[in-house]
């Protein structure tokens, strides 16, 4: 077990070592980093002296290894339109993301889960088919048109929910967040939803399709022979069984989650990490755009290592390199 | 006579299917007896283990029972809500299916099943489930029972996982188990072994099998009684000696040429020609007449019913008193068939 996670961790750390390398090669190949910081009436001698500050002069190797470095301790350097530090900005900007992400996988997953497992189980009732039909809609309606459709639904037409904007926020020692305030729930529900609907068939669509293939199993057949509740088996036999694909698609999904929700926050014109990098897009701001690279990396390399230690704790045979040593019968 | 343990009355299988309706199983009636083994045989298809399905209420659907009856000890069990046939499953009617290596579920330990099971059908407290766990493993032969108890089915041996899957069965003392195929899956010498363990515990025990299989070895071997099925239907019951010593329907008879047997002197095996009819064309008269080599013309219109014949009891018009040669003869006809004569008759 703890070689695997070792093994995993090199493996993580290569993988952001990579990433970093893209996001470095952002900085040499999108512009003239100098020509965006400076003015147009800055001269020639002030843009050279500026370089050599930045130390872009330096050798490749001494640049991206002073990057790497950099990047370690959690500097990710000035932005060019805001002449703040983007690792402040992006840090200001994480707690709105991260909330609206983590609300959104709950949800799919609160959602999604019984009722992919309902339909596995009464695979010929009509909510089944109902649910399966709405979630073709799910699947098959862009993010936005859903979150626009919303919009007008409950805030236009009905005026219950605020369309846009975070609601009031609640600040605990740098992080604010949405949870302690009725207004900040509220303005949640729309852009969660909006963000997790395509989770949530997806992990319905799943969740079935397993529960449909498990049930299939020998092993549950058996233990209806043994008698044993149809509840157990259900839920403890079938259900668990079904559990190694959800949690990969699920841990996948989430980092998707965060990634993704640049599209709603622009929608509901969230202040979160997404709608940041859009702006530093439209504005050739690298620096966020690179920082923000290698922190969905991060992301997506942290969730894969707790999906895959997991995968240890749900299935035993993959402990068999430890287990076997002491019993083969 | 006293009741027996199960009674099968006039059952009849069904699955429907959009070319209409299959009958799997058709119209048997047969009893086990406390403490019997009765061995069913047959082809593939021959709706062998949709019997052992049908009297633990597992039938898949859409298969259902469209008539007939399954008695256990006197009482009615076929009609019961889902609910009170399931207390019945495991409880008084242990089952073994097809495939033991597949069995157990991945994800649990060994012991966990067992316990879950125990508990499911008894009051005990988990502490004397474990005990009796253990106790359980010990019995079926599994080394170290203390320390095997917490290990998952994949560090088990396919024979080993089998020996877990009769004490699942064997747990809370069924009246009956239904072994469909247990062997079926494992290596020619385990086997033995794992036939051996089922007859031994089931003596020990007092409890009566309904043995599912294709291997006359086994059935041989472990049985009391056997019955022959083809096409859905009983083709002869009987005692095990007799229906392999002295088949008396023609299927039996060139089933049981077609055993191997060592230090036995037939040059060749037998082999019946043709093959069983699919459920989709069971030819009218009975199911056997196309590929019978003592077919007559009743036997292409009327399906015959089991027949009493000495101990035995056959569904073959040859001894039915009033269209038959008599009983002598027609043991004396089937018993002379060889290969070649059931090949002239495939032939016409």
């Amino acid at each position: 077990m703890v070689a695997f996670v070792i093994r995993r961790l090199i493996q993580s750390l290569l993988v952001m070592f990579f990433v970093a390398l893209v996001a470095f090669t952002m900085f040499r190949f999108v512009g003239d980093p100098v020509h965006q910081m400076v003015g147009i009436e800055t001269s020639m001698e002030e843009r050279e002296a500026l370089r050599e500050r930045l130390g872009l002069r330096d050798p490749l190797i001494v640049q991206f290894a002073r990057f790497v470095g950099n990047a370690a301790i959690g500097d990710f350097g000035l932005s060019y339109q805001h002449k703040r530090p983007v690792a402040e900005m992006l840090l200001e900007r994480l707690p709105a993301t991260l909330e609206l992400s983590l609300v959104s996988a709950v949800f799919a997953l609160a959602v999604g889960l019984p009722m992919g497992v309902y339909t596995g189980l009464h695979r010929h009732g009509v909510l089944s088919k109902f649910f399966l039909t709405i979630s073709l809609i799910g699947i098959s309606l862009p993010t936005f048109l859903i979150g626009i459709l919303l919009i007008y639904l409950f805030s236009v037409q009905l005026g219950v929910l605020p369309s846009f904007g975070r609601g009031s926020v609640v600040d605990l020692g740098g992080w604010r967040t949405n949870f302690l305030t009725v207004d900040g729930w509220k303005a949640l529900i729309m852009p969660s939803i909006t963000l997790g609907l395509f989770q949530l068939t997806l992990i319905m669509r799943l969740v079935r399709s397993e529960m449909l293939e498990v049930l299939r199993t020998d092993y549950i057949k058996f233990a209806r022979a043994r008698g044993l509740a149809d509840r157990a088996i259900n839920f403890g036999h079938a259900l668990k069984n079904t559990m190694v694909p959800v949690i990969t698609i699920t841990g996948l999904q989430l980092g998707s989650i965060i990634a993704f929700a640049i599209i709603t926050e622009t929608v509901f014109q969230w202040p979160g990490m997404g709608q940041m990098f859009l702006l530093a897009v439209q504005n050739v701001d690298i620096p966020i755009m690179a920082s923000y690279l290698i922190l969905i990396a991060f992301f997506f390399v942290v969730i894969n290592l707790i999906v895959d230690i997991l995968y240890y704790v749900v299935d035993p045979r993959l402990r068999v390199d430890t287990a076997t040593a002491n019993g083969h019968g | 006579m006293a009741t027996p343990l199960l009674e099968v009355r006039n059952l009849v299988v069904q699955f429907p299917t959009r070319r209409g309706t299959l009958t799997a199983v058709d119209d048997i009636s047969f009893h086990i007896d406390e403490g019997e083994v009765l061995g069913v045989v047959g082809e593939s298809g021959a709706g062998k283990s949709m019997t052992g399905a049908a009297v633990i209420g597992l039938l898949e659907p859409p298969g259902r029972i469209a008539g007939g009856q399954v008695l256990l000890q006197g009482r009615r069990i076929d009609n019961l809500p889902y609910e009170q046939m399931r207390r019945i499953r495991g409880k008084e009617i242990g089952a073994i299916f097809q495939d033991p290596l597949t069995s157990l579920n991945p994800l649990y330990s060994v012991g966990r099943q067992l316990v879950e099971t125990i508990q499911t059908h008894t009051d005990m407290s988990p502490t004397q489930a474990r005990a009796r766990t253990i106790e359980l493993l010990t019995e079926v032969g599994i080394p170290a029972p203390e320390r095997r108890v917490d290990q998952y089915p994949h560090q088990f041996s396919g024979g080993m996982r089998q020996r877990v899957v009769i004490a699942l069965a064997l747990c809370v003392n069924p009246r009956l188990i239904i072994a469909d195929e247990p062997t079926t899956a494992l290596d020619v010498s385990i086997q033995a072994q794992i036939i051996a363990l089922l007859k031994r515990l089931c003596r020990e025990h007092g409890t009566a099998v309904m043995l599912v299989t294709h291997d006359m070895g086994v059935i041989a071997e472990t049985a009391d009684r056997v019955a022959v099925m083809y096409a859905g239907r009983i083709a002869e019951i009987g005692p095990v000696r007799e229906v392999i010593k002295n088949a008396k329907h023609p299927y039996t008879h060139g089933l049981m040429g077609s055993i191997p047997a060592v230090g036995h002197d037939a040059e060749r095996l037998e082999q019946i020609p043709g093959s069983m009819p699919r459920l989709t064309d069971i030819p009218q008269g009975c199911a056997f007449n196309p590929r019978c080599p003592h077919v007559f013309d009743r036997c292409r219109q009327d399906r015959p019913d089991l027949i009493p014949v000495e101990d035995s009891r056959v569904s073959c018009w040859l001894y039915d008193r009033a269209s038959g040669p008599g009983i002598e003869v027609a043991k004396a006809r089937v018993a002379s068939t060889h290969a070649d004569d059931l090949q002239e008759a495939a032939d016409v």
